[in-house]
């Protein structure tokens, strides 16, 4: 089966690094799209949480990105592409506690090294890849109905 | 309980959602850390924090939060009282300690959204 073959809307939204007056509104917005769609409030607001803390990780450590949101039959998927420092170690980024947030993120509650540990456990399927000086991707994919055999 | 009771029971002020008072709460998630509220708060539970950057309310949005309550008498900047009411989050503040707040709270019925953490 081609993934391709059924999106039945995509959105791409660009986010600005260290924009922090704007950090959230892509999330805001992509939730109020998936709200209109009728879909289980769960899977709403776990697409909403990943969206969010992939957007702040964007804002807070990156240049630039794009974050995207597809919607098929059975499963919202949300990708967070940026252009920035990359993460030279993914094992340990991934646990919770690591952080290398500056004092501006911190100040805004920020920075505790739980973001990405977050997105893993409110995602279906969640890859992760990264290049450093270059950038990072992240593909969260969360099930709107029960996967048929 | 319902909002209106919390209100009461706070001395609070409604910052906004005057019109959601009716609403009815059963649990709460408190910090000021929004990286764990994020990770542990439940849908349809207050939020009790001191912090009033208006990231709080796009959490809140984000997690179906069902009302915000500022601690410690913050006063929120401008920007966050207008994305309240934009979003439609129901804001109240109150000059209450956290840990008095939390207190007065679950004396009266409402419990935390999660117990403890697991491990
Ligand atoms: N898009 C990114 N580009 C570069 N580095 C990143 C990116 N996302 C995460 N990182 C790195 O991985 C670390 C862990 O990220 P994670 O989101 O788990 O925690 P945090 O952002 O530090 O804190 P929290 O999300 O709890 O507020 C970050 O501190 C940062 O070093
Ligand atoms: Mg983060």
């Amino acid at each position: 089966m081609c993934a391709a073959e059924n999106i039945l809307e995509k959105h791409s939204f660009d986010i600005e690094g260290g924009n922090f007056s704007n950090a959230g509104t892509v999330s805001t917005k992509i939730k109020s799209i998936l709200k209109q769609k009728n879909l289980p409030d769960d899977v709403v607001r776990r697409s909403a949480i990943v969206c969010y803390e992939a957007e702040i990780n964007i804002v807070s450590y990156a240049k630039k990105g794009v974050i995207s949101l597809t919607i098929r039959p059975n499963s919202v998927q949300i990708e967070a592409d940026d252009e920035g420092p990359g993460i030279p170690n993914i094992e340990l980024a991934m646990q919770q506690g690591y952080s290398t947030a500056n004092q501006q993120i911190r100040e805004m509650g920020f920075g505790a090294g739980m973001g990405l540990h977050n997105i893993k456990t409110y995602s279906d399927i969640f890859d992760i890849s990264s290049e450093v000086d270059k950038g990072t991707f992240l593909k969260m994919t969360i099930h709107t109905q029960p996967a048929k055999d | 309980m319902k909002l209106r009771e919390v209100k009461e029971l706070l001395n609070a002020d409604v910052i906004a959602g005057e019109e959601k008072l009716d609403m009815e709460v059963k649990t709460a998630f408190g910090a000021d850390l929004m990286s764990d509220v994020l990770a542990f708060a439940k849908a349809g539970s207050m939020l009790l924090t001191g912090l009033t950057n208006t990231q709080v309310v796009r959490i809140a949005n984000v997690l179906d939060i069902a009302a915000i309550i500022i601690v410690r008498g913050k006063k929120l900047p401008a920007e966050t009282v207008e994305l309240a009411k934009e979003l439609h989050i129901p804001v109240l503040s109150t000059k209450f300690i956290l840990f008095e707040t939390a207190g007065r709270l679950y004396a009266q019925g409402i419990v935390g959204c999660l117990e403890k953490v697991e491990k």
